[in-house]
């Protein structure tokens, strides 16, 4: 599988010698749990095996919720009621999946910003990033249509909210929105299409996991020295690396197990923290919530959806120059998706070809003012749209885009980088001396 | 209405909407001590026993709790009314039958009749539908230390009555700091010694607005006690396991990072 020269699978019985000529899944197995990895690999680099528990734990007790939920606008809400109070142990396993899409959000942004600190996306590990980005975008939408279903105000607005940004694109877009409905408004059709997506979703997802894993074992792990394995000769590989296995697998697993501690401390004793008191009420079409807000995990976006009313001057401009077709609220949707695209790009943005923001000095103050941005338009999100915070987002959301379209191209030319360490190993015994032989 | 309907889609869009905060930014929450709250806090059953009698005796003239079934009192973690009483408390409600075509009483595998008045809404959940102490700045941080503050929203709205009455369109508004804008239509409910406690506890209004939303956090939350439990249990076991995960993880690094290690 991967291009780093290791040593394969070899059937021993003759049982496995049978299987192996037919269907070699044995040697697969073998070969993606005995992967060379790069011994340097900090704890940033742990995030991958929670969110393929997240993936897991989320399908699992998607699946058990479902034998006891209702998709019915009249019994949906009812139902998860009949979850948390008559089901066994039914409260438990709907806020371990409540708050485990809040865990799995909070992994993928580390996971996320780990890859553009390090470079991970740089040649030639593209691939691995773009599907990665679409991983990302499903999850986008499963956390979405999932929220929609236990039918409460806030599923209900919300529902009402995003599906309505579809609606604002032009000519198409009422045509649109009622087709993605499946009628004028959110309704029973729609609960139960967004009932049927959630489900079939996070299978796409797993899918893509195996391709994104696929793709990842095929150009090696980046590493935070962001350089090379030494690809000479099994010897060498073996100086810069360790197989995965019991290595990587009993690190990450410690470090799951640290984040699972804290994780069934909030579902034990603040299951709600991250939820919104609003959702405890049943959705009412004839009331709207005084300020309609989507899960945490959504408003850096949604932040920068809402910066751009009517009198910023690119909105007017674009306005002017398109002859009205751009409007304000079109233009909020092309920014809330371009915010995501410019990330999509950023392998071809970043002209930079040191890959680790370890070595670029200047870099690194870009890259940090880029997470604090994300925390404040986070926090921006959730305000209402008026000024201070309208203004705070639109600055927010100037930044986002100005880091991925000018600072990154520019900084690749005029900054002048570091030497990174010539091996992982000597990356290595820098931190830990030489082993003992 | 389908109109109607988009037009207010339109309007939460833009969310200019009066610009509103979440509902109870603005609002004063009082700090109520509850003996449920915190990793450890467990539900006083003398107080939602107490909360129940001042539920049934005031709060249930207008208010229903559809959602929560009548067997659920005798539960371990809440009321926990001997069987007999249950039968008793749920005999006393009546139901329609649709097979009979009559009404009967009901038994404990009924829930709570709903609303009897229609502008009164129901309680099953208000203790989770509402919030205290949303900031600094509507962050909610302060949520972390002292709770949601759902039952410390329920005890504010009943103690904070000044007196103060307006009419407007017909419909009597009663001033009430606790209650976002500040004008509530509900009539103030309790006004001290509304019921008689069997055990001779203070029926001042302070304590009957305590047993009350304290009555109501369990309605909206039956599994709490349980569900901390289970947290405590959950967080214990992984810590044992994360200890040797860290130990097994040391040990097999050792010799790597050139050092010895005896385990």
């Amino acid at each position: 599988m991967s291009g780093i020269p290791h040593d394969h699978y070899e059937p021993k019985t003759r049982a496995e010698k049978w299987l192996h000529s037919r269907l070699p899944i044995v040697g697969l197995l073998y070969d993606t749990l005995m992967i060379p990895t790069p011994k340097n690999l900090n704890w940033w680099w742990i995030w991958g095996i929670v969110l393929a528990f997240c993936l897991v734990l989320q399908i699992v007790t998607g699946v058990i919720l479902v034998m006891h939920y209702t998709p019915n606008v009249d019994l949906a809400f009812a139902s998860i009621e009949h979850i948390m109070r008559n089901v066994n142990g039914g409260h438990m396993i709907r806020y371990l999946h409540m708050n485990g899409a809040s865990l799995f959000f909070f992994a993928v942004y580390i996971h996320m910003f780990r890859g553009l600190y390090y470079g991970s996306y740089k040649a030639p590990r593209e691939v691995t990033w773009i599907i990665g980005m679409l991983i990302y975008l499903l999850m986008m939408a499963t956390g979405f249509l999932g929220y929609v279903l236990p039918w409460g105000q806030m599923s209900f607005w919300g529902a009402t909210v995003i599906t309505g940004l579809f609606g604002a694109i032009p000519f198409v877009g009422e045509a649109l929105q009622t087709w993605l409905l499946g009628g004028p408004a959110v309704d029973n059709a729609t609960l139960n299409r967004f009932f049927s997506l959630h489900y079939l979703l996070p299978f796409v997802i797993a899918a893509l996991v195996i391709v994104h894993i696929w793709a990842f074992h095929t150009t090696g792990n980046n590493n935070p020295a962001g350089i090379d394995v030494r690809k000479g000769s099994k010897e060498e590989v073996k100086k810069d690396t360790l197989p995965f296995w019991p290595y990587f697998v009993m690190k990450d697993l410690f470090a799951l197990g640290v984040v699972l501690v804290v994780f069934f401390a909030v579902v034990g004793f603040m299951p709600n923290y991250f939820g919104h008191p609003d959702n405890y009420i049943e959705a009412n079409p004839l009331v709207t919530p005084a300020n309609i807000v989507p899960e945490w995990y959504y408003l850096p976006f949604y932040a920068i959806l809402r910066a751009f009313t009517s009198d910023v001057w690119v909105v007017m401009f674009a306005s002017w120059i398109t002859g009205g077709i751009v409007d304000a609220k079109f233009f909020g949707v092309l920014a809330m998706f371009g915010a995501i695209f410019v990330m999509v790009l950023v392998p071809w943005l970043d002209t930079s070809r040191v890959r680790s923001g370890k070595y670029r000095p200047q870099f690194r103050w870009w890259f940090y003012l880029l997470v604090i941005d994300f925390i404040v338009l986070m926090w921006a999100g959730a305000m209402p749209a008026q000024p201070p915070y309208s203004i705070i987002s639109l600055i927010g959301a100037t930044y986002w885009f100005a880091y991925f379209l000018v600072i990154l191209p520019i900084l690749g030319v005029i900054e002048k980088p570091t030497t990174p360490p010539a091996t992982i190993e000597d990356d290595f015994n820098a931190h830990y001396g030489k082993p003992a032989e | 209405m389908l109109k109607k309907l988009s037009i207010a889609a339109i309007a939460a869009l833009s969310l200019s909407a009066g610009g509103a905060m979440s509902a109870v930014v603005g609002t004063e929450t009082t700090d109520v001590d509850f003996s449920f709250e915190g990793p450890f806090g467990k539900f006083d059953q003398d107080q939602l026993q107490r909360g129940l009698q001042v539920f049934t005796e005031v709060c249930a003239s207008c208010h229903g709790l559809k959602y929560v079934p009548l067997r659920t009192l005798a539960d371990e973690g809440g009321p926990q009314l001997p069987e007999d009483q249950v039968r008793a408390y749920a005999a006393q409600l009546d139901i329609f039958d649709k097979e009979l075509d009559d009404d009967r009483p009901r038994t404990p595998a009924d829930h709570f009749p709903e609303s009897g008045d229609p502008n009164a809404p129901d309680l099953s959940l208000m203790a989770k539908a509402r919030a205290g102490f949303s900031g600094p700045y509507g962050s909610g941080v302060n949520q972390m230390f002292k709770g949601l503050g759902g039952a410390e929203h329920i005890y504010s709205i009943l103690t904070s009555y000044t007196g103060e009455e307006k009419e407007e369109a017909g419909t009597t508004f009663y001033k009430n700091p606790a209650f976002p804008g500040g004008w509530i239509a509900m009539a103030p409910p309790l006004y001290g010694e509304d019921v008689e406690f069997a055990d001779g506890s203070s029926n001042t209004l302070e304590a009957e607005a305590e047993d009350i939303a304290a009555f109501l956090m369990w309605a909206a939350e039956p599994k709490m006690m349980a569900r901390k439990q289970a947290g405590f249990l959950g967080v214990l076991f992984l810590t044992i396991l994360t200890v040797l995960l860290y130990l097994t993880n040391k040990k097999i690094w050792a010799p790597i990072k050139g050092k010895k290690l005896e385990l």
